[in-house]
């Protein structure tokens, strides 16, 4: 921290406004190009013109030639300009901030902080949500009205309805109760982090690449042909007749779910088991000594001690749940009893037009998110009082 | 670290002391290998089939080809050639590094110096405003689709890259402000003060110490919002569309799945496709990436 405000020379009192302005130009200059949907194709084409390959221009500019390089070369310039001209941003108008009187470079310098945050939040979540729930309680034309709700008590929708509250329950159920009874297992043996790895890794997998897993796993060929799906195979090696899962409702939702608990449970399980190791041995070895075996021990002990982790891990899975999209849209669109508000309301924005049905069923979500909202809100209080 | 003194104690510990315990634990040793098998097994299946010969998949289950693994005739990577150059899932691998890369720098880059000046630059309105990041964490991502969609067709982004990161800085920028300030703010105050008495600007105070610091941090978020981004679908097919040019991995997942529904040993290879990069970053960054999870869920 040697470099001190008033140790510094004249230049730089010159160098860091300059810095800005260039920083400036240059977003401007960036954005024009990632502006223009053709922007990164007639860049690289002007390029080529100037180093002297024309027919690699003209390839371009009609659409053809090296597009990838193209795409490359903007998304390069969206690097530069998102991130080095925000840096050059920064200090640019920062430095400049700083050289004014303590009084206005202390009113000012935090909002150079903070606006390019709070202007994105603002449009890309404030505005919108406000925008949404507006429009959920108009008409086509603009009119007030309560229709887009009123619809929700028709069967088609209570059936929606009702799916999403089987995922919240069983989804978030299943993974909270398996993360617990895994973190609580893997915790006794030698080969802890091996276990770990498996049972979180498919965390990383998308949820669309899950349901192609799981999509094969419940795959149905008619009886009597041969079973490619290791479920159906199971069964019918026990004698069964095989079930077309995905399609047979109410159990397309249950095997819809599993694909999300098979994913959740990782993250469940790595939250408990740094709670669990948090536990102290004292305690754990009083309550050995009065007398409990190891299921007491974690059901009466161990539980109760790491309640907060099961409430945040359980709010955190909970709001997955009720969101659910990809894994209804890609194994079946919701055609088969299994529909969910998220996956209806994508289908009442592109497929029915149906904007303001889509903005209630949006608003529902959010209403049901409120409490956790209110959760993390109470919660971040208290922590300020405290810290 | 005794593990290599084991040998030699056991034979001593006697058969007696040895054996109950190993039984004991036994129920316990099996039960955790089920549940990694039962976990593993359909991953397992896709890998299989997605290096099959397509004519054995239709009629065999994936699992017989593990009886004869060294018939080397049935294992080909054609399924790969073919999605990777007719199904356009190469095309969609380079649209979806392009996505992904600046949609994970951005916001990092944009939520640090607000995290910076949420956790230590006093100024108006902080509490209240801090007070709205927390409330937009758990926003859903449906209440802004229908208001942003109408912007971006009014203002041609629809189907383009710059509207995709703009959408992906926004969403992600909640909770990489709210990790980061609670990591910032928990460094030590002296250091800031320190720092001012040495006359340091915020700016020079942000760059060279808080940044540096943060590195932990800012690399757990990196990972998840690297996550995010790759495995997304319903924003990329909100805001790119389904278009061939601008299609990510996801979306041309999605709609392999819809043109070749039936053809497992193109969709099981196309899923490997997408993947693959997480997976690799997932293994090698394990550990950075369970203390983000630690970090956004448990306190101290």
């Amino acid at each position: 921290m040697a470099v001190a405000r008033t140790e510094s020379p004249g230049l730089s009192r010159y160098v860091l406004p300059i810095l800005g302005l260039i920083a400036l130009g240059l977003c401007g200059a960036g954005i024009l190009v990632l502006y223009d949907p053709q922007g990164g194709p007639n860049l690289l084409a002007s390029l080529y013109d100037a180093l002297g390959n024309t027919s690699g221009a003209t390839a371009l500019r009609n659409g053809e030639g090296d597009q990838v390089v193209a795409k490359i070369l903007l998304a390069v310039i969206a690097l530069a300009v998102g991130v080095g001209g925000i840096w050059l941003l920064f200090i640019g108008v920062g430095g400049a901030v700083s050289m004014l009187q303590a009084k206005w470079r202390d009113r000012i310098l935090p909002w150079v902080f903070v606006g390019p945050a709070l202007v994105l939040l603002a449009v890309f979540l404030v505005y919108p949500a406000a925008g949404t729930i507006l429009r959920s309680l108009q008409d086509d034309k603009g009119q007030f009205t309560l229709a887009n709700f009123a619809v929700m008590v028709e069967p088609e929708f209570t059936q929606i309805l009702r799916n999403n509250v089987i995922w919240l329950i069983l989804g978030t159920g299943l993974s909270v109760v398996l993360g617990l009874i895994f973190a609580g297992l893997f915790d006794r043996i030698r080969r802890e982090s091996l276990a770990k790895t498996i049972i979180f890794l498919p965390l990383a997998i998308s949820l669309v690449g899950a349901s192609v897993i799981w999509g094969f796993v419940y795959a149905w060929q008619p009886a009597g042909q041969p079973q490619i799906g290791l479920l159906n195979a199971v069964l019918v090696g026990l004698g069964g007749q095989p079930i077309s899962w995905l399609t047979t409702n109410p159990i397309n939702i249950i095997c819809e779910i599993v694909i999300l608990v098979w994913l959740q449970t990782g993250f469940a399980m790595v939250v408990f088991s740094a709670s669990i190791k948090g536990v102290s041995g004292e305690v754990l070895e009083a309550a050995r000594l009065d007398g409990a075996n190891e299921r007491q021990l974690f059901a009466r002990v161990i539980v109760p001690m790491i309640r907060g982790s099961i409430i945040t891990v359980s709010t955190t899975i909970a709001i997955v749940t009720l969101k659910i999209f990809d894994i209804v849209y890609v194994t079946t669109g919701g055609r088969f009893g299994d529909d969910v508000v998220a996956n209806r309301m994508f289908h009442e924005i592109f497929q029915f037009f149906e904007d303001g049905r889509g903005a209630a069923l949006a608003t529902l979500l959010f209403i049901a998110v409120l409490p956790v909202m209110y959760i993390n809100l109470r919660n971040f209080k208290r922590q300020q009082v405290e810290g | 670290m005794t593990a290599p003194a084991r040998p030699i104690e056991q034979p001593t510990a006697g058969a007696t002391a040895w054996r109950p315990a190993f039984i004991r634990s036994l129920p316990l040793r099996v039960s955790v290998f089920i549940i990694c098998l039962l976990w593993t097994v359909p991953t397992l299946g896709l890998l299989v089939t997605s290096v099959r010969d397509p004519k054995n998949i239709t009629t065999s289950g994936w699992w017989t080809a593990l009886l004869h693994p060294f018939e080397a005739n049935q294992w080909t990577l054609n399924n790969y050639q073919t999605v990777i150059a007719s199904d356009g899932m190469g095309n969609a691998f380079i649209n979806s590094l392009i996505v992904t890369i600046p949609s994970v720098a951005i916001p990092i880059t944009i939520a640090a110096f607000a995290a910076y000046a949420f956790a230590w630059i006093p100024f108006r309105g902080r509490g209240i405003l801090f007070t709205i990041v927390v409330a937009l964490l758990v926003v859903p991502i449906q209440m802004s689709l229908i208001p942003i969609l109408q912007i971006y067709s009014a203002g041609n982004l629809y189907g383009s890259f710059l509207g995709i990161w703009l959408a992906h800085t926004g969403f992600g920028l909640p909770l990489a402000i709210f990790l980061l300030y609670n990591f910032i703010s928990q460094l030590p105050r002296d250091l800031f003060e320190s720092a001012a008495i040495d006359g340091a600007t915020h700016l020079q105070t942000f760059i060279k110490l808080v940044l540096p610091l943060s590195i932990p941090a800012l690399g757990a978020i990196a990972i998840f919002q690297f996550l995010w981004v790759w495995n997304d679908l319903l924003v990329a097919l909100v805001f790119l569309g389904p278009g061939a040019e601008v299609r990510v991995l996801p979306t041309a997942l999605y709609n392999l799945i819809g043109s070749r529904g039936g053809s497992w040993h193109l969709l099981t290879a196309g899923a490997f496709i997408t993947m693959i990069v997480p997976l690799v970053v997932f293994l090698l960054l394990q550990r950075a990436f369970v203390r983000g999870i630690l970090a956004g869920s448990v306190k101290s």
